[in-house]
């Protein structure tokens, strides 16, 4: 096989195939259970579309989505290159909000923006990394599996931040804070009214920004290269002077950290408080969008929208088809994904090495 | 309070648990990651608020919730196992589909975001919390025994010894003639049926479904049988210490002793305990989560 024809077959794998995978399956599938429902199919999808791409509202509220899902998404990915699977990025993500939102409610009104807003978004990737932290250091310490304790972790942390809201710190009769003093990012709505209502915000910026560091240190810096090095082949990398152990560490801490700047669009864009449950699964999706965008940045935002279009689409259908159908899909997409990909990788080169054995 | 009430309520707390658990024992000690227990404990809720909707018979609807958990389970294990995708994502995958398919067919079949209406369960219908009801309802007693059988099936018959050689060594399992596949098969299709129990014991205790009602007792499971070092009757015994927690939780509320939160915690940070090996290392199953290509 020729250089440009693996390169080509590595491009169609990587980055064709699963979201290709994704959106057939979304549509059959979609399909049967719209028709369960006794609807017309196109008809939905119109109004799926048309609710979410085809008007400012529904495409402001797609941004604010997506950028939520494109923190959880990097902040899985990032793990994944070093060999590990961070499933607590639900408990992350709540505990960068939390960071937020208790750093702008702790400093004085009025503060100025340009020292308040940074002072919060970092805070909330404190907050995500120091919970990342965790199995990270049982990792690298004890070598305990970073699966079990990132669930454990999540739901520790989920846990205590509920015992702070509810016993310390809600407003009566709810389960959120009081509204922060300083730190509120705007809305886009403020700069461009077409987005008027929408929760996008400038965090998409910010969050843009972390995609394209998180690139740039995969692809272009020695820590990356030892970080993807050590998920490859853990001891061929300590072999080749790499510190597994450490690497595994920061690679943990750095994806909590990027799942709790997820918190910022909910807590500083767009409630300006930290609410219990403000989450809602996206950590969990996060797992889907790095499953989907393939690890890759680029690919992790693509699929952000992807997931957030149909999170927002259910809501523009929800007249004609219960929106849950939403929920459904996202099930059967992940799992056809990653059967279907594996399974096609297979045959292509059960094809390849037959012609080679033909020749 | 008496000592046999703090029993039966502990107890009441850990039959949800020791189904899971005795679920997630068997397929994680066939090598197959058991993130899903949460997902077939819903998916058995709601199957068995179905079938004793429609027919009015709680046995039936045992049978249709188990039949729910048979069908995730296949899904898990057609996917694990035929396909060889990512066991941690599959679980992740099922968990969703679980949710959001459950709530789906609420709103198709009751018409309801929330829950369905009142269904049948088993023992008489004012019981409510009384002894009688317990001790008549067949879940409870299926529940006590379901450990001590998966113990029995995994320590001391020949299926079991072929499902601890596929979780430590699948390759010297399938060089001697064991149907490595097949037996993985069965057990991940059982730990689907068996946790769909324990959802089915919730959904029928409280006469109804309610959204996402499991509320992470699957988790809590897996955490039970982590915490047991993968065996199953110390599996057991963990349902039963962090059932006993939460029922000594429930009665010190008045108090206001412990805040609930801390209390809740009690079995993750027991298993994060257990795994760093800070006393006593719990080491999973060799194979565990590989597939081999």
């Amino acid at each position: 096989m020729t250089p440009a024809n693996a390169r080509t077959r590595a491009i169609i794998e990587e980055s064709v195939l699963p979201p290709l995978v994704a959106l057939v399956v979304a549509l059959v599938a979609g399909d049967l259970l719209i028709m369960a429902y006794g609807q017309a199919p196109g008809v939905v999808w119109r109004t799926l579309l048309e609710g979410t791409w085809g008007n400012s509202y529904g495409f402001g509220q797609v941004l604010y989505k997506a950028t939520t899902l494109t923190c959880t998404g990097l902040a899985v990915a990032i793990g994944l290159r070093a060999g590990l699977f961070n499933i607590g990025a639900e408990g992350q993500l709540a505990a960068g909000g939390f960071g937020a939102g208790l750093v702008g409610l702790l400093l004085p009104a009025g503060t100025p923006a340009l020292v308040a807003i940074p002072l919060c978004v970092i805070a909330a990737l404190a907050a995500g990394g120091a919970v990342g932290s965790v199995p990270g250091l049982l990792r690298a310490r004890f070598g305990a599996h970073e699966v079990i304790i990132t669930i454990m972790v999540n739901f520790i942390v989920l846990a205590l931040l509920n015992y702070f809201v509810a016993a310390k710190l809600h407003v009566p009769e709810t389960l959120h804070t009081p509204e922060i003093r300083a730190g509120a990012v705007a809305r886009l709505s403020a700069a461009m009214p077409a987005f008027h209502g929408s929760a996008a915000n400038w965090t998409i910026v910010i969050v843009g920004l972390a995609a394209a560091a998180v690139w740039w240190f995969l692809f272009r810096t020695r820590g990356g290269y030892e970080l993807r090095a050590v998920g490859l082949q853990p001891d061929a990398a300590e072999y080749a002077g790499i510190r597994a152990g450490r690497v595994w560490f920061n690679a943990l801490t750095m994806s909590g950290a990027l799942a709790g700047l997820g918190g910022v669009n909910f807590v500083l864009g767009y409630k300006h408080y930290y609410e219990d449950g403000f989450t809602g699964g996206a950590g969990f999706l996060g797992v889907a969008v790095a499953l989907i965008g393939r690890n890759n940045p680029v690919g992790v935002v693509l699929a952000a929208l992807f997931f957030a279009t149909l999170s927002q689409g259910g809501l523009a259908i929800n007249a004609m088809v219960p929106k849950q159908i939403v929920e459904v899909l996202q099930g059967i997409v992940i799992i056809a994904v990653a059967t279907a990909v594996p399974e096609v990788r297979r045959l292509l080169r059960n094809a390849v090495s037959k012609r080679n054995a033909a020749r | 309070m008496s000592a046999l009430l703090f029993l039966a309520q502990t107890v009441r707390i850990a039959i949800p648990y020791l189904f899971a658990a005795a679920g997630g024992a068997i397929a994680e000690r066939a090598g197959i990651v058991s993130l899903t227990l949460e997902g077939f404990m819903l998916g058995g809720a709601f199957g068995a608020v179905l079938g004793a909707h429609y027919t009015g018979s709680a046995w039936a609807g045992l049978l249709s919730g188990a039949a729910a958990g048979l069908l995730l389970g296949s899904v898990h294990a057609v996917a694990s196992i035929r396909f060889k995708a990512d066991q941690v994502v599959i679980g992740v995958a099922i968990n969703l589909f679980a949710v959001g398919i459950t709530r789906f067919f609420l709103q198709l079949a009751f018409g309801s975001s929330s829950n369905s209406p009142r269904v049948v369960g088993f023992g008489s219908e004012t019981a409510g919390g009384s002894a009688a009801a317990f001790l008549t309802n067949p879940l409870v007693w299926l529940g006590l025994a379901a450990m001590p059988v998966v113990a029995f099936v995994v320590n001391k018959t020949r299926f079991g010894l072929r499902v601890r050689a596929v979780g430590e060594h699948p390759q010297a399992a399938a060089s001697v003639g064991v149907p490595v596949d097949q037996v993985r098969y069965a057990a991940v299709i059982a730990s689907g049926a068996l946790a769909a129990l324990g959802g089915v014991y919730l959904a029928l205790d409280q006469h109804q479904f309610t959204d996402s009602m499991t509320a992470g007792r699957g988790f809590i499971a897996l955490a039970a049988v982590i915490f047991g070092r993968w065996d199953p009757l110390r599996a057991g015994v963990a349902c039963l210490l962090f059932a006993a927690a939460e029922t000594l939780q429930i009665q010190l509320q008045a108090a206001q002793v412990i805040p609930s939160q801390f209390v809740a915690m009690i079995p993750y940070v027991l298993t994060i305990v257990a795994v760093a090996g800070v006393v006593g290392r719990s080491t999973p199953p060799a194979a565990l989560g590989k597939t081999s290509e």
